[in-house]
């Protein structure tokens, strides 16, 4: 790679007691690209995300996002300070939303942008209206979330972490906790984000969106990555039997 | 029954509900800040205060509430403490209702969703801020319910002082006995009186818990 990677995991190494779930991990990925993590359950590409804001800390390797390391080695207090600013730098999406049952969508939105950027008020109820808008859940602005069905969850959960402004996108199996006919509805979503050159990592279950949007896709099993490359490689000629044992399962119970 | 004899000596009852209440109120007060500092304890990153909270839960749970009283009402001018009946009483059944507290508000706060406090702290909110601003509000409304068995639970327990001579309720009634030898009818004021106190006190929870609702 010629150009500096703007998500850089040199190393990455985690451990649960005896049980080591990362092993070895590097991952580059440059601004505006757009990586897909598949593989089995329990092949680490969750943690693997995860450790990426430092929500599931490493226990060995780097992290660095631009120039500034993720998980630096600081004292408890400093770390905290370092974190929650880097933490900013980074949206993430989860299987279950995670929305704020007690906040009204607009209040969702609001909340972190007003309380760590400082935006005023109106500013901030600006921004919510314009993020949004811009996943199609304008008109829902003052709902609760206990009122939406699970694809407008998690649309509304997108425009959240938008309203950062984030770097970097990650998505931890965003549709895996939905109804079929509600995935293709954040997958739109996902994929004008992609239009509009956000830097994305996807855990993801869905093949047919991980090919079409993709730039790269990594296959992970067993705590290591075992293929990586364009997603009309890993997709149509694996070079890995691992990878096609994968693939062929999955595709099996895909048309099941 | 001496319907008579009721008339006459119920002001002093009511004199005395007003001091269970006073008691009642001031123990919630006292109780809910134990408790609010005992589930911070129990819930710290640090080992040290961790234990200490565990060990507050283990000492007044596990301990009959009427020693406690009896430890400080009585143990508590041995070492220095020395306080009037109404001021132990309630300094005692709070802190002792403060453990129980403690782990009524440690079980509404573990009790919300661990992706609530991720999704916080990914969006960049500090410990505390997602604890205020994300967890206590949704753990503060499970709360209600159960607080207010504990609230029921102190308020009958407030009897106890009796036996360290607060003139509430339970020794009023006690007191009257002496003079008039009618047990039946001193009790039964008595306790229709804490009936009313608490049917009020869990019909004041009830609307509160139905009030702050999440659609």
């Amino acid at each position: 790679m010629t150009e500096k990677p703007f998500v850089d995991i040199r190393h990455a190494q985690k451990s649960f007691g005896s049980l080591e779930v990362l092993k070895d991990i590097n991952l580059q990925v440059s601004r505006g690209q757009i990586v897909a993590i598949i593989g089995p359950s329990g092949s680490g590409k969750s943690t693997l995300l995860r450790a990426i804001n430092d929500l599931d800390p490493l226990t060995g390797g780097e992290v660095w996002l631009e120039d500034t390391q993720v998980n630096k080695k600081l004292p408890h207090r400093q770390y905290e300070k370092h974190i929650n600013q880097v933490r900013q730098d980074i949206g993430m999406v989860f299987q279950h939303f995670n929305l704020f049952p007690h906040l009204t969508v607009r209040e969702n939105i609001k909340l972190a942008p007003k309380m760590l950027k400082g935006l005023s008020d109106a500013e901030a109820d600006k921004l919510a209206e314009e993020q949004l808008d811009k996943v199609g859940m304008l008109e829902r602005i003052d709902y609760y979330p206990s009122q939406l069905s699970g694809g407008q969850k998690q649309r509304v959960a997108i425009a959240r972490a938008l309203a950062m402004k984030p770097k970097v996108m990650l998505f931890d199996e965003a549709t895996s906790a939905l109804d079929p006919e509600l995935v293709e509805e954040v997958n739109l979503v996902m994929k004008k984000l992609a239009e509009e050159h956000m830097t994305m990592i996807i855990v993801t279950h869905e093949m047919g969106f991980a090919e079409s949007v993709c730039d790269r896709v990594l296959f992970m099993d067993q705590g290591v990555v075992v293929e990586e490359g364009p997603p009309d490689v890993i997709f149509r000629n694996p070079t890995n039997e691992r990878t096609r044992n994968f693939l062929r399962k999955h595709l099996a119970n895909a048309n099941k | 029954m001496d319907i008579e004899l009721i008339l006459k000596v119920y002001p002093y009852f009511i004199e005395a509900a007003w001091v269970t209440i006073q008691l009642s109120v001031l123990t919630t007060l006292l109780g809910l800040t134990c408790g609010a500092l005992g589930a911070a304890a129990r819930l710290s990153r640090l080992a040290v205060v961790r234990f200490l909270g565990a060990a507050y839960v283990s000492f007044f749970r596990g301990t009959p509430a009427l020693i406690q009283l009896f430890l400080l009402y009585f143990g508590g001018p041995q070492i220095g403490i020395q306080l009037d009946a109404f001021e132990a009483g309630v300094i005692g059944l709070g802190v002792n209702i403060g453990a129980y507290m403690t782990e009524t508000i440690r079980g509404g706060i573990i009790a919300i969703d661990k992706g609530q406090r991720e999704a916080a702290r990914t969006l960049g909110m500090s410990r505390w801020q997602a604890m205020r601003y994300v967890i206590l509000p949704q753990a503060a409304r499970l709360m209600i319910r159960p607080l207010g068995v504990n609230i029921n639970a102190l308020i009958k327990g407030t009897a106890l002082v009796a036996a360290i001579s607060v003139v509430e309720l339970t020794y009023t009634a006690q007191r009257f006995i002496g003079s008039t030898y009618k047990p039946f009818e001193m009790f039964l004021i008595s306790g229709i009186l804490y009936m009313a106190i608490i049917y009020v006190t869990g019909r004041g929870i009830a609307w509160l818990d139905r009030r702050v609702r999440i659609v």
